[in-house]
């Protein structure tokens, strides 16, 4: 294992087979994804060839898989893949082989070994609640978060739930759910939001901190910028739609035949900062909106709370019509109490009018 | 700090029941306010009838008497601009139709946004004539104390951001909306207790002059 | 009660504060076109006279009193008082400047009747002793006398007199059962008397039993005027009372317009209960008498002429045709002025501010108006229905060295009318 650490990605790569052609691509793929201008390309090759594989632990809280899921079922056998022959993944409890005693001392190893060096992943969210919602080998994982971070050179978040607490988090919260960075606070953490993020983003972000050895530029939600940078809706090939006022109203009317803007039937894109639209998924086929469903915004943080669905944007999350009513019935209220205190104002005018006449005309002097 | 998608989550969320809230409520009130106080029977020999005269009114009174429209031609341009910009932005926009259609049950159709787009452009430009008149022009000046001035910030901002928000010239995007939102929450949360009223009470104030009017025969 | 105080006067404009006063407040969006439509305002350039400021007083109270915002401001200390040192600084605003002619409330885009509101805020200026002196003792001759300008039953009856010795016609006083009764202006006796003769003449044509009454020969109603209720009551119950007392069907106002509006209009409200007869303006009753051939004219004149709509009558009363009828019988070169009609504007002298020295000179200065209207014409001869705007029409003509000669429209139909047998004799009928 150690030898393997110490060989270089190059080294693995031409081992496993894969041309300078096929690498070269990758690095061009992954460079554009980073929006680095083609000029970086032999930089990023040059720096990923002589990149050596560091530790990395996968903790997965509470969670769906999704995120997992997600990263397995990239393009295979895809160049992706191969960042797991060049990341050394000492400890995935879904994906490892070794189990119970077996797979913790794996990782209780690599932390060891690694000590101040390793890669941490986080999927999935934190029970603050009642440290028992959610244990791995009996280990709470708050405590587990806690003892793995220590050592962690830095922190991924993959995923909506640890980044941002994700679905367990959505109201009404019943286990008490937080993001990792809620707890960890002495660490870089970097955010991979999405319910699941895209699987080359995941990839990239990797690579960046291979290739740079630094966290990517993040911004305020610790996203890496790249990929986070800019709205769905500002790279939604329906935009054109959306300009000229053009909507979808069901999901099988003319206008949903015709690819108009999702907008009216919830589509959250305008909110909403992910790599969908340029990144797509399942190997380039397709992407939400362009399957004809909008955007739930699964990578901004509470996007579970943001209103319906199917709710426009523009729709606030309340019930408006319930609080109109209700408002309005309070108003009733309200309204024949303050009308009673006019009332009650003016008639005490009426009653002490003082009848004028002509020797009330004038100010007694 | 607020990060901006909490902002819009707080803003989209309990921040506009609230204002709704306190603006249905103070509506009410107002009204109650006003209608408590009560008209007289006339008891004099009427000359015509009240109600269809009170109705003309209301409609009559939206166009300028010529002689005014002459003596105060910036006063008229810029509040009719400003009034269609706003009410263009407000009731034609898709995505406000989306919300009243919420709150209704009911919506209408919108038009595109290039021309709502313009017309908020209108909107601001006819807003931003009506203070410099109001700056300038003396007749206005001596009227206008701060309410007239907070009415005015009040009525300003929504269209700014909207438009702002709607270019998505503010970064991250969530912020702008989630500005534009607050501060269409302050318009309606102030609403009921200022001059912005007008909107609601000329509908009883154009069919009070034009039923009294009407009574005598005249046509106000 | 004894002696006007600032606390009566802060009554009073509680007391008259109803739902339209406070819809009109609600609605002002401060946009200053109804200054456009105040002659105060057009001819003096003076923004203090936009029509709306008038109602600072009555507004602050309406806020305080009557707005829960207005109450909460109040506890804080943000609102500004009503004291008396502001109802003295609005006298001028109140009084002298505003003629209630009711045109700004005509052009308000909100729709606010700011002449109502006027008329209103007077009242609270009466009992806080802040009306202007001359209109105050016009209001003390009124009540005792029995006319604004003093004049007794003394002084009809001795115009009555002359009028019958100099055309032989009768002039009913007093005649129980009658049809109609007239009543007149205090200037019409004075200085008009050519009125009650023109009555006398088209009555006897058109066969109207009339008379006049000599405990209720005065129209004008200075209660109306100053803006206190209880007088006005009390002025117009004595018209009400002779009226009934002669048991007559119909009472006709004089062409003056304030007293239209006190007989007509205000009356029955202020006696709380509607007439036993009816009321009907003089222009209205000749128009009928003419539309059923009652009465005939001749000769119509083709000098150029105009007509001056008096506000109260034309704006605020809606006798709109009748005087374009009439002229169209005794004249065929009748030019209009422009914004005639429900757009005239007021001679300046209404709402009781002819009767108020301190607003003279201000009268004089916004008079321009009319004469801009007059000249913009080309008449040589200016007809009008109410004594009073024609008082000031000629004042403010004499002020600017202009020469128009001015006539009722009453008296222009008599002058033109087919009588059966004139007292010299010499007319066949048919
Ligand atoms: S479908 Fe969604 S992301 Fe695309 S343009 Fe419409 S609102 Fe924007
Ligand atoms: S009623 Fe006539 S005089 Fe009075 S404020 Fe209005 S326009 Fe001016
Ligand atoms: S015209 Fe009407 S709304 Fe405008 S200032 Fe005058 S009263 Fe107020």
């Amino acid at each position: 294992m150690t030898d393997r650490k110490a060989e270089t990605l190059g080294a693995i790569l031409r081992k496993n087979g894969v041309s300078r052609r096929g690498f070269l691509k990758f690095c061009t793929t992954t460079a554009s994804l980073m929006a680095l201008p083609p000029s970086w390309v032999p930089t990023l090759a040059l720096a990923l060839e002589q990149a050596r594989r560091p530790s990395v632990i996968w903790l997965s809280f509470q969670e769906c898989t999704g995120c997992t899921e997600s990263l397995t079922r990239s393009h295979s056998p895809s160049l992706e893949s191969l960042i797991f022959d060049y990341i050394s993944l000492d400890y995935h409890h879904t994906l490892q082989v070794a189990s119970g005693t077996a797979a913790e001392a794996a990782r209780e190893q690599a932390m060891h070994e690694n000590a101040g060096k390793y890669l941490l992943v986080v999927d999935g969210s934190i029970p603050l609640g009642n440290p028992g919602y959610s244990t791995i080998a009996g280990i709470s994982n708050l405590q587990m978060l806690k003892e793995t971070a220590k050592g962690a050179a830095a922190i991924v978040a993959v995923g909506n739930c640890a980044a941002f607490g994700g679905l367990p988090k959505a109201n009404p919260n019943p286990t008490g759910a937080v993001s990792v960075s809620d707890i960890i606070t002495d660490k870089p953490i970097i955010n991979v939001s999405g319910c699941p993020p895209i699987p080359v983003v995941i990839t990239g972000v990797l690579a960046h901190y291979l290739t740079f050895g630094k966290l990517p530029e993040l911004d305020q939600y610790n996203r890496p910028k790249v990929f986070f940078g800019t709205s769905i809706h500002d790279r939604c090939y329906r935009r054109p739609f959306y300009d000229k006022g053009l909507f979808a109203s069901t999901f099988d009317d003319e206008g949903a035949k015709k690819g108009w803007c999702l907008y009216k039937l919830g589509c959250k894109g305008p909110m909403t900062y992910n790599a969908c639209a340029t990144a797509k998924w399942n190997q380039g086929t397709s992407w939400p909106v362009e399957s004809g469903h909008g955007c739930l915004g699964c990578s901004e943080p509470d996007f579970w709370d943001a209103g319906g669905f199917y709710n426009a944007l523009s729709i606030p999350i309340g019930d408006v019509s319930r609080n109109t009513a209700y408002a309005g019935a309070a108003g009733l209220v309200l309204g024949a109490a303050a009308a009673g205190l006019n009332r009650k104002t003016k008639a005490e005018a009426v009653r002490n009018h003082g009848k004028v006449s002509i020797d009330d005309l004038e100010k007694p002097s | 700090m607020i990060e901006p998608m909490d902002f819009l989550l707080w803003v989209r969320g309990s921040l506009f029941d609230v204002a709704v809230t306190v603006f249905v409520i103070g509506i009410i009130i107002r009204f109650f306010e006003i209608l408590s106080l009560g008209r007289s029977k006339d008891l004099a020999e009427a000359k015509g009838t009240e109600f269809v005269p009170g109705i003309k009114t209301i409609i009559t009174r939206t166009l300028p008497e010529q002689g005014t429209f002459k003596r105060q031609p910036l006063t008229i341009i810029a509040g009719y601009v400003f009034h269609v910009g706003l009410l263009v932005s407000l009731v034609l926009f898709i995505p406000h139709i989306e919300l009243f259609r919420q709150t209704f049950g009911f919506g209408w159709p919108g038009l595109p946004n290039p021309i709502v787009d313009a017309a908020a452009v209108l909107g601001i430009v006819g807003l931003l004539a009506a203070l410099w008149n109001r700056i300038t022009n003396p007749v206005m000046k001596i009227l206008t104390d701060n309410e007239d001035y907070l009415v005015w910030v009040l009525t300003f901002l929504p269209m700014i951001t909207g438009y702002l928000a709607y270019h998505r010239m503010v970064n991250p995007y969530p912020l702008i909306l989630g500005l534009h939102i607050l501060s269409i929450e302050l318009l309606m949360v102030f609403f009921p207790f200022t001059k912005l009223m007008h909107t609601f009470t000329l509908f009883l104030a154009r069919w009070y002059n034009g039923a009294m009017s009407g009574r005598r025969g005249v046509e106000s | 009660m004894t002696g006007a105080t600032l606390e009566r006067g802060i009554n009073a404009f509680k007391e008259q504060i109803n739902a339209p006063v406070a819809a009109f407040f609600s609605s002002c969006v401060s946009c200053g076109i109804c200054a456009e439509a105040c002659l105060f305002y057009t001819e003096t350039g003076d923004p203090k006279y936009t029509p709306i400021r008038k109602l600072e007083p009555l507004r602050r109270v309406w806020e305080q009193e009557y707005t829960l915002v207005g109450k909460i401001k109040r506890l804080l200390g943000f609102e500004k008082p009503v004291t008396d040192e502001l109802l003295e600084e609005w006298r001028e605003l109140l009084y002298d400047s505003c003629t209630l002619c009711g045109r700004c409330s005509m052009v308000c885009p909100v729709g606010n009747d700011i002449a109502y509101m006027v008329r209103r805020a007077r009242e609270g200026m009466v009992a806080s002793g802040n009306s202007p002196v001359d209109v105050q003792a016009a209001a003390v001759r009124a009540v005792t006398i029995g006319s604004p300008m003093g004049i007794k039953l003394k002084a009809l009856e001795t115009q009555i007199r002359n009028i019958e010795a100099d055309t032989g016609l009768t002039i009913p006083l007093d005649v129980e059962g009658a049809d109609y009764m007239a009543l007149l202006s205090s200037m019409e006796v004075i200085n008009f008397p050519e009125y009650i003769e023109s009555l006398a003449r088209i009555f006897k044509q058109a066969g109207i039993s009339w008379t006049l009454c000599s405990e209720a020969f005065e129209a004008t109603n200075t209660g109306i005027q100053i803006g206190s209720t209880d007088i006005a009551r009390e002025l117009v119950q004595r018209a009400v009372d002779g009226a009934e007392k002669l048991r007559v069907k119909y009472v006709i106002s004089p062409e003056c317009g304030h007293a239209y509006t006190a007989i007509r209009w205000d009356g029955p409200n202020l006696i709380g209960r509607p007439y036993k007869f009816r009321v009907v303006h003089i222009l209205e009753l000749l128009d009928e008498l003419r539309a059923n051939g009652r009465i005939k004219t001749r000769n119509p004149t083709n000098q150029c002429m105009t007509f001056h709509d008096p506000c109260s009558i034309v704006r605020k009363g809606g006798v709109l045709e009748s005087p374009r009828n009439l002229m169209a019988l005794v004249n065929s070169n009748f030019v209009e002025m422009p914004d005639h009609g429900k757009w005239n504007w007021c001679c300046g002298g209404g709402g009781g501010v002819s009767a108020n020295t301190d607003a003279e000179e201000l009268r004089t200065q916004v008079f321009r108006r009319k004469k801009l209207q007059l000249e913009a014409t080309g008449a040589t001869k200016l007809v009008t229905a109410c004594a009073n705007c024609r008082l000031v029409i000629e004042e403010g003509l004499e002020a600017y060295n202009m020469e128009l000669p001015i006539e009722g429209l009453t008296e222009l139909v008599a002058q033109h009318l087919i009588e059966d047998e004139i007292p010299s004799g010499t007319q066949d009928s048919s």
